[in-house]
């Protein structure tokens, strides 16, 4: 992965000094909370409900084994012995106090990590495809690319009071595992007709209040221009974005608005400037990123060990591990194995300090000392060897993180909620809680196949709703919970937006709604047939039909 | 008389910004963009200097060719996290070449400090309600920098041998 210099490591540590400073004017009352917040928010500490709530980034969700030790060791000594990992591949923690924040910050620096633009109106965290370097679908590993995007938005003086808040994710792989159709800014390696690697350019796709599919700017972008161009589209959101209505702020507005050929005419024409100029990324400076993400040291007979199925044949619980949680790696006789942070009983993505800790361990042994989160709010140990798997399994089962349910239904991405978050209208983590118990027969999970659910509490989308098989949003019915359902939306290749299904659910009937779903997809699937074909296939009607009947 | 940072000493300041309707005062001036547009006649008279205070809204490339005439060119933040001014800086610096005092008036403190010097602002006029000293400290917050913008004409990587792995 890529190791700071000493360069890196200053602006870290004077970004540590700097927010010492800061909160200690806070605390003296030199600084009002209304001008502390847009400077605590640009290190990802928010106000939440009971407490401040401090999200720390992980670039493009790779992390060694030191770090998550790190990540471990914060959640025991300034938390309560969890943290959370989000939708963006970072990690929040939910009670620190104020006065340990810049401590925590300085804990992070020493692993050459931060907190650096978590929130606020700026370039937020890269993100990437989870499997990046692993996929066997990869034209090129988009990490060294993310880290030059990493580099460049880290306190970029012109764009840290963006209209809005500032999303971009990379893939190199075919298949998107990024959703790079939902973010402000998308970027996908290609190849074009001549072989040669560059980017697909995807701007305004977002969810959130206004959901919308990005739109390809650019078909084909050079690899030195990648910085310039990015630049050239954040300049005319500076200064074109709309700074009235926080709602309509974001660039998939402007976009919108402008339609995407004037927009690309506007970008275009500015990126004239200075595409030719210093912003040009020399081949030298790709190299040397790319060096930090070697292959590791595959063993060249890996693929000889198959004595995982000797034992999936005696151990059923390995053999549906083995199944469902264990995908195919780039390179034979390796693998990728998922950690479902779905566990029963705890809420999607939490995972405890102990876990961390055991976790750090097991990739120091097996894969490399690397692993990498999710933007399904799971984690990935990217190289687990054949010969290793039934280690492997032994070892995560007792720490409860074998559960093999991912990409099930109760592989659910969730938001917050009410429990946390100062912003949610109703709870999403007690339904997740109570559909991941009433759906706890893996066997029926197994038959449902490969199913999205989706959930947020209020319509800002952080549990990604739109793009779920089955969303729901949960929302305010005169002081009651209430939640309305969503099919058909995907934030894979075939991305698309989920529509609404019908009137709100109360809180008490939302169960029982979801399962009269799964029956009526269960009466109408086809052979082979996943949820979101079926529902295509015949659109809402019968799903409709089932979940409002009267006499259920 | 009011105290600004400029070139990262505090000074007294002898500009006078001129309202929307007000009368032009002896001494040098600040007016806006629509004023100075309007009342070209009138400010060519004008004994004193002419500066022209920018507002996020206005073009900066109206301006091209332009620029000499002008010893200040003030850009308001009307609130801090109205960011348009630092690309407005930045187009008036990197793109046409300006190379007078650029100032920042309005909603600025301390922790924008920083930003503000990287687009090319030399001069900032922090809220009154604020200490002036204390806020020039924000100018050394960070002593190394990844991006190009118009203090470093490249990026880190340009600037730097740096190795790989």
């Amino acid at each position: 992965m890529y190791q700071y210099n000493e360069l890196d490591q200053q602006i870290v540590d004077e970004r540590v000094r700097q927010f010492r400073d800061q909160v200690q004017r806070r605390l003296t009352g030199k600084l009002s909370e209304d001008e502390f917040r847009p400077l605590r928010l640009m290190n990802g500490l928010y106000m939440q409900r009971h407490a401040y709530m401090l999200r720390v980034a992980v670039p493009y969700g790779l992390l060694s084994s030191q770090q998550l030790r790190k990540l471990g060791y914060i959640a025991e000594r300034y938390d309560r012995g969890f943290g959370h990992f989000t939708t963006r591949q970072n990690i929040q923690y939910n009670w620190p106090e104020l006065e340990d924040v810049p401590d925590i910050l300085a804990e992070l620096a020493s692993v050459e990590m931060h907190a650096i633009q978590t929130s606020g109106n700026c370039i937020r965290n890269i993100t990437a495809d989870p499997l990046a370097g692993v996929a066997a679908d990869e034209i090129e590993d988009p990490r060294p690319y993310c880290e030059l995007l990493r580099q460049y938005s880290t306190f970029h003086p012109e764009f840290s009071y963006l209209p809005r808040k500032f999303k971009i994710a990379v893939t190199g792989a075919t298949q998107d595992r990024a959703a790079v159709a939902f973010h402000d800014i998308g970027v996908r390696m290609v190849k074009n007709e001549e072989g040669e690697v560059g980017y697909q350019v995807i701007v305004g796709g977002g969810l959130g209040r206004t959901p919308v599919i990005g739109e390809v700017i650019r078909p084909f972008l050079e690899k030195p221009h990648l910085l310039s161009y990015v630049e050239a589209i954040m300049r005319v959101y500076n200064l074109y974005g709309n700074r009235d209505n926080k709602y309509k702020a974001r660039i998939k507005i402007l976009v919108r608005e402008l339609g995407i050929e004037e927009f690309r005419r506007q970008v275009e024409e500015e990126w004239e400037h200075f595409r030719e100029g210093a912003m040009m990324v020399p081949e030298e400076e790709i190299a040397r990123l790319q060096s930090f993400f070697p292959s590791p040291d595959y063993a060249s007979d890996a693929a000889d060990d198959r004595s995982f199925e000797a034992h999936a044949a005696e151990n059923k619980k390995f053999a549906r591990w083995l199944k469902n949680n264990v995908s195919a790696h780039k390179v034979p006789g390796y693998n990728v194995v998922s950690i479902s942070l779905k566990i029963p009983g705890t809420p999607p993505g939490d995972i405890t300090d102990q876990q961390m800790y055991a976790l750090a361990d097991l990739a120091d042994q097996y894969s490399f000392g690397m692993i990498s989160a999710t933007h399904e709010q799971n984690l990935v140990l990217q190289d687990i060897k054949n010969a290793d798997l039934f280690a492997v399994w032994q070892a995560l089962e007792p720490l409860k993180l074998a559960w093999p349910n991912i990409g099930t239904l109760t592989d659910q991405i969730c938001c917050p909620g009410l429990d946390y978050c100062s912003l949610a209208n109703a709870s999403s983590i007690p339904i997740a809680e109570s559909i991941a118990q009433r759906f706890d027969d893996l066997d029926y999970l197994y038959d449902l196949g490969e199913l999205k659910l989706k959930m947020s509490g209020c319509i800002n989308a952080c549990g990604h709703h739109h793009v779920g098989h089955i969303g729901i949003l949960g929302i305010d019915k005169r002081g009651q919970e209430f939640y309305q359902i969503m099919l058909g939306g995907s934030a894979m290749d075939d991305a698309s937006l989920g529509q609404w299904l019908g009137p709100a659910i109360a809180r008490d009937e939302i169960l029982g709604a979801v399962e009269r779903l799964l029956e009526a997809y269960l009466v109408h699937r086809e052979e082979g047939e996943r949820f979101l074909e079926t529902y295509r296939r015949l659109g809402p009607e019968p799903f409709k039909e089932k979940v409002y009947a009267q006499n259920h | 008389m009011p105290r600004i940072i400029k070139k990262d000493q505090i000074v007294e300041d002898t500009w006078v910004q001129v309202g929307a309707s007000e009368p032009f005062p002896e001494g040098d001036i600040l007016v806006s963009l629509e004023r100075w547009q309007a009342e070209q006649e009138t400010l060519q008279a004008h004994a004193g200097r002419v500066g022209l205070c920018l507002i996020g809204k206005d073009n900066p490339r109206e301006l091209k060719g332009l620029l000499d005439q002008f010893a200040l060119i003030a850009v308001e933040f009307p609130k801090f996290a109205d960011g348009r001014g630092y690309s407005i800086a930045r187009i008036l610096r990197d793109e046409l070449g300006y190379k007078g005092e650029l100032r920042a008036t309005g909603d600025i403190l301390r922790d924008q400090l920083f930003y503000l010097m990287r687009c090319g602002f030399d001069a900032f006029a922090v809220r009154e309600d604020r200490d002036i000293e204390d806020a020039l400290a924000g100018l050394r917050d960070f002593s190394v920098v990844y991006q190009a913008a118009s203090d470093y004409t490249s990026p880190i990587y340009r600037r730097f041998g740096r190795t790989g792995a």
